[in-house]
């Protein structure tokens, strides 16, 4: 019975491995992936222009202006003359906001009287403008301690801030953990759902039905060679991730293993679900994208799962991608142990044996 | 038939739409993703991607129950953006955190109203957040760092001191007063939409038909090479200026995203973003005459880079000199860009004229490159 398997699954290797078309599309990808967006992939805010508006030119002004030009965030300020500059940079998007300092703004810094700061933020897009907003906001405080440093403060208490799992706040630190998710759901769900329909095209699926192999033997060979592949896909972002951006590995690599085969079964069981219903390739990579879209977009991926609307959050639970993704930073950045992965592992563990088993029935009535 | 040798015979081409639009209207998966899918996108990008943090879940370890503790604590719950956990055990929380229940950690030391009430002294509140979360550890540093001013202005406040920050930072937003990242994420989904409908579905269908030899068919009638293009193209094009009048609808009527430009120069700047991702849609399953692999190359050259590296959401000015270089290249960028600015900000004459030649270019290279490799003869 075994031996059987064991021909079924690399039969499937072999043609899935044949020619060198699909070799290449199977890594370059994952390549362009891991080596593209841990760059692109963020929301900070660097490299940024903005423009400053000075009715003040006093000492004050002129110092806060260059300590907001070395910020690493900002590495163009222009200087503005009038006021009717401002809609012009802002419009064109010369700039991502515009500073101003009020006519005595130094005056009145110089005599310890409150005064005001003006920034226009572009928010065509808001959330890179609150990032800069925030930034300025930092540097004005941080300068506006050292004005009162000789002052009696009105009390003792003061905030430290520390960032865990990821000190410098890195995106990439982010972005990494999560690929490993994102590409292994592509491999394994194009992988598994493509395979069957395209037997089913080309006639061989019902010789292999035909055969003394059984039902479930046809899902296990289909789903071994899924996971061969996503694992090896896997382990190639995993050895970047740690070694070329230098993210250290945290946590357990043999647990990271178990949750990514369980993982994997959750999807094949998706996958196989998906190509029951269909008759073609093209219908089983619509499918597969109809389903596989909106479960990356709402994994948390893009934005985190505790933004969405409670009913959504909800929906969420049967998205696996969103477990794993949750799993993978656990893992990964927080060494989390069995009883913290838990908590992701059990809907995993469900939603493969609801799949698995919705799509054996289904298979086993289409056949009969 | 008058002329059969010339280049263009309008009867051939209309006889071929008619059979693309048939093939189209028949086949569900088409409907899938002409209705479908703009519907699920423009949904998800409505209601699950947001940007703005609602209610930020924060644990508050306070060691000690004292005045000041207990005092600081009041004004956390009384924040709208923060909901906490009070807890006094710091295994709990870790673990909280850990499992990411709580995006951050507001540390209360023990002995804070003795530091609190010693001259001289300094009590520390300590701030953790959760650095998996990077955009939400930047909100919660904001957050935390205006609760414990205004925690400072109200003890201020209590002792009949008058309490002001030197320098008031007033902030206002352009265009979209109140921040809302719906507001620009909304008109950067509807680009990938139209990637989707223009790559994707272009890219397998003509795949199916090198697959099926229907192709080679195809080509040993006397079709000319810009009749079998233009029969692609059109129906195509129609099914997706479709679903971009439907995306509209639902943006401005159902997601109140505000519409500042002109209908004229959405028309052009779409027709066109269109017939680029059709071209290399075509261009892919030229080259690729295989359905499973026109899937994946399509996925990886249209789909993601439209997601990454078009600055709808990640912003273009931040990533590293090289790929920002590479943006450059991606009809997506212009696309996101006008839009944006379409609905938003109105007709920026400087932004519009850049982003409707780039996507001129782009449309003429792809389906320029397309008209080259589809070869009259068979290899």
């Amino acid at each position: 019975m075994f031996y059987r398997l064991w021909t079924l699954i690399r039969k499937e290797l072999q043609s899935l491995l044949r020619e060198p078309q699909t070799r290449a599309l199977l890594i370059i990808p994952v390549l362009i992936q891991v080596i593209l967006f841990p760059f692109a992939a963020t929301l900070e805010v660097t490299n940024a222009t903005i423009a400053i508006f000075d009715e003040d030119n006093g000492s004050h002004s002129v110092e806060l202006t260059q300590r907001i030009a070395k910020a690493s965030a900002f590495s163009n300020v222009l200087l503005l003359n009038s006021t009717a500059e401002i809609t012009p940079v802002i419009d064109n998007q010369k700039a991502l906001l515009v500073i101003r300092f009020p006519e005595h703004f130094s005056g009145n810094l110089a005599q310890l009287h409150p005064t005001t700061l003006n920034i226009v933020l572009d928010g065509r897009n808001s959330n890179s403008a609150q990032i800069a907003a925030n930034y300025l906001q930092q540097i004005v405080k941080d300068y506006q301690q050292e004005l009162v440093a000789g002052q009696p403060k009105i009390n003792n208490s003061e905030l430290v801030i520390r960032n865990w799992y990821n000190p410098n706040l890195d995106y990439k630190w982010f972005v990494v953990p999560s690929l490993i998710a994102l590409i292994t759901t592509i491999g394994i769900l194009i992988v598994t759902s493509l395979s069957v329909t395209r037997e089913r095209e080309q006639g061989t699926l019902d010789q292999l039905i035909v055969s003394p192999l059984t039902t479930w033997q046809i899902f296990i060979g289909k789903a071994i060679p899924a996971q061969v592949v996503a694992l090896a896909q896997a382990s190639v972002v995993l050895a970047i991730g740690i070694w070329g951006y230098q993210i250290p590995f945290s946590g357990s690599l043999l647990l990271f293993y178990f949750t990514m085969i369980v993982y994997g079964f959750s999807l094949v069981g998706f996958g196989l679900l998906i190509s029951t219903f269909c008759s073609t390739q093209q219908q089983t990579f619509i499918g597969v994208f109809v389903f596989m879209m909106p479960a990356i977009l709402l994994s948390g991926y893009i934005s985190p799962v505790e933004n969405m609307p409670v009913w959504l959050q909800n929906i969420t639970w049967i998205n696996p991608i969103r477990h794993f993704t949750d799993i993978t930073k656990q893992i990964y950045l927080k060494d989390a142990d069995l009883g913290i992965i838990w908590h992701s592992l059990w809907p995993l563990l469900v939603i493969a044996t609801t799949t698995g088993s919705a799509a054996y029935g289904l298979f086993r009535r289409k056949v009969t | 038939m008058s002329h059969p040798n010339a280049l263009l015979s309008w009867r051939r081409v209309r006889a071929l739409c008619i059979k693309e639009t048939r093939q189209i209207i028949r086949d569900p998966s088409s409907w899938l993703i002409a209705v479908v899918i703009p519907l699920l996108l423009l949904f998800i990008f409505g209601y699950g991607i947001n940007l703005d943090s609602s209610r930020l879940h924060v644990g508050v370890l306070v060691e000690q129950q004292n005045g000041d503790a207990i005092d600081f604590t009041h004004t956390i719950s009384a924040s709208p953006f923060i909901q906490p956990t009070i807890s006094d055990n710091r295994q709990y929380l870790t673990q909280l955190m850990q499992a990411g229940k709580v995006r951050g950690l507001v540390v209360i030391p023990p002995d804070f109203n003795q530091q609190m009430a010693r001259p001289g002294d300094t009590a520390p509140i300590q701030i953790i957040t959760d650095g998996s979360e990077p955009n939400t550890a930047n909100f919660i540093q904001g957050y935390m760092e205006g609760i414990w001013q205004i925690w400072q202005q109200q003890r201020a406040e209590d002792r009949g001191e008058s309490f002001e920050p030197l320098i008031e930072v007033q902030t206002r937003y352009w265009f979209n007063p109140a921040a809302i990242s719906r507001h620009f994420i909304i008109p950067g989904a509807i680009t990938i939409i139209m990637t989707v409908i223009g790559a994707i579905l272009t890219s397998l269908v003509i795949a199916r038909e090198w697959e099926r030899g229907t192709m080679e068919a195809l080509l040993s009638t006397q079709i000319t090479r810009t009749e079998l293009l233009l029969c692609k193209l059109l129906p195509y094009y129609v099914l997706g200026m479709l679903a971009m009048a439907l995306c509209m609808v639902v943006t401005i009527f159902i997601f109140d995203v505000p519409w500042r430009g002109s209908l004229l120069l959405l028309f052009i700047t779409s027709s066109l973003f269109l017939l680029s991702t059709l071209g290399m849609g075509l261009l892919i399953s030229t080259l690729t005459r295989n359905q499973f692999n026109a899937a994946q190359v399509a996925l990886n050259a249209a789909f993601l880079p439209a997601i990454m590296l078009s600055g709808f959401i990640f912003q273009i000015d931040s990533m590293p000199a090289i790929i920002r270089a590479v943006t450059y290249i991606i009809p997506a960028r212009y696309f996101v860009s006008t839009l944006q600015n379409l609905f938003l900000s109105g007709n920026v004459a400087s932004i519009m004229i850049i982003n409707t030649l780039f996507l001129a270019v782009a449309a003429v290279i792809f389906i320029g490159l397309t008209a080259l490799t589809t070869k009259r003869r068979l290899d």
